[in-house]
């Protein structure tokens, strides 16, 4: 595999950048985060074979702790998460973080070997609110840009959003969410979200 | 491929015959034809879905990967000269020198531009082309069209796709059946590169209609303004 890394690592791996350590700057959480799944993708024979059940357990245990799922989901929502209950806020959030865990393990297995550019960051040292920005090169193909929106909280940096080739995930959700709400109310979003979920394991 | 042009313009035009007839709001301004879209979209999936998808997936897992990678390049080498073109259009100086000189390179050292020597010399592949053309001159997208085997575009950028297939070359190759050929593999080719990602939308969709649309108009946006667009608001 050489120095190449795998393009699903990136998108999660950075996608829930990390943080041990309130203190590392985000570029260096989304890198270390990258390498430390790479890592384990690499030396990992169930994974390696696309053992779903492993790669979802990889993402959960190494990524999920790591991004901001609640407010994920409130931007996703817009401007009808105010509208929502707190249960239905905590249902919300339960099932949306189910859905990008379970699309991320499909993005994992997917993808074949890729380099990934880190790149500088250009933000102000006391600034909370960044942009890490990573670069995927293909041969052949332009370059893939996948950067992460992240936000400094009192436990360390967390992502709250991915955004692949300038395709931001939560607002591609929004429109998504707006018209299930439309449709059945956020009851309705609800129960589409847990449909769409299956029998995949919370 | 011809046929699949005529039909783009078929749809553009019906569009805005149908356009009167939709009686609920649009959920979505920048899809002011939905109705006809989705209609579009569901002829889509069932063709797509039952023939065409399962064919490219086939030819992915049969090609031995250096060939799909060669035939790749070739048209990727073509759609650098494209863009090259284009991005002079728009006024963008680095970006069409570099292109042209990936066409250059590919042509020269690389086999008539069946190997992409010029990535693995540092001149990296850029996105360019008529629709993102036309909007630096200020033309906006106007509205969403879905084209079934086409898939997702706008009225701005189903123009540059028909400007691009007339601008040629391949139109012009006087060999009918070199011509078909190629028309083909190309077809199957873009449509290959779009699997992988097509896959996540299933696990990411709840509608995989507005999944698509948004998804288009925000690449489409970002590609437009070189990945320099304005942030959007939180809250709308």
């Amino acid at each position: 595999m050489k120095a190449t890394s795998r393009i699903g690592l990136a998108v999660l791996a950075a996608a829930f950048a990390l943080s041990a350590h309130a203190q590392e700057a985000p570029d260096a959480l989304v890198k270390r985060v990258s390498q430390e799944v790479v890592q384990i993708i690499k030396n990992d024979p169930k994974v390696q074979a696309g053992d779903q059940g492993r790669i979802r357990e990889v993402i959960e245990s190494k990524l999920v702790p790591h991004f901001d799922a609640e407010r994920m989901t409130a931007l996703a929502m817009g401007r009808n998460w105010r509208q929502a209950t707190p249960e239905q806020q905590k249902q919300l959030v339960d099932q949306f973080r189910t859905l990008l865990i379970r699309t991320y393990s499909g993005a994992l297995n997917q993808y074949r070997d890729q380099q990934i550019d880190h790149k500088p960051l250009r933000a102000d040292p006391n600034a909370t609110d960044v942009l890490v920005r990573t670069e995927v090169i293909r041969q052949g193909q332009p370059p893939v840009q996948i950067d992460y929106g992240m936000e400094k909280k009192d436990g360390g940096w967390k992502a709250y959003d991915v955004i692949v080739g300038g395709v931001s995930l939560v607002t591609n959700y929004r429109d998504e969410f707006n018209e299930q709400i439309r449709a059945g109310g956020i009851d309705g979003l609800i129960k589409t979200l847990a449909a769409k979920n299956g029998g995949a394991a919370k | 491929m011809k046929s699949s042009w005529t039909r783009l313009l078929f749809v553009a035009s019906s569009s805005a015959l149908f356009a009167g007839c939709a009686t609920t709001g649009p959920a979505s301004p920048a899809d002011p034809f939905e109705p006809w879209n989705r209609a579009m979209y569901q002829v889509h999936e069932v063709v797509d879905g039952n023939i065409v998808r399962p064919a490219v997936q086939a030819y992915v897992d049969y090609t031995p990967p250096p060939v799909r990678q060669t035939i790749s390049n070739f048209f990727g080498n073509i759609d650098d000269l494209f863009t090259a073109i284009t991005a002079m259009m728009a006024g963008k100086a680095d970006m069409a020198g570099n292109s042209l000189g990936r066409v250059i390179v590919n042509t020269m050292w690389g086999v008539g531009g069946l190997i992409d020597v010029a990535s693995s010399g540092d001149i990296p592949k850029a996105n360019f082309d008529f629709g993102l053309a036309f909007g630096t001159w200020g033309i906006p997208q106007g509205p969403y069209l879905f084209v079934p085997l086409l898939g997702p575009t706008t009225v701005r950028d189903g123009s540059g796709w028909v400007v691009r297939f007339y601008a040629g070359p391949i139109g012009y190759i006087p060999d009918v059946p070199a011509r078909n050929v190629l028309y083909g593999l190309g077809a199957v080719d873009s449509r290959a590169q779009a699997l992988s990602a097509e896959s996540i939308v299933d696990q990411a969709a709840l509608d995989r209609y507005t999944f698509i649309r948004r998804a288009y108009l925000q690449r489409r946006q970002y590609l437009l303004y070189e990945g320099k667009v304005p942030p959007e608001k939180e809250e709308e």
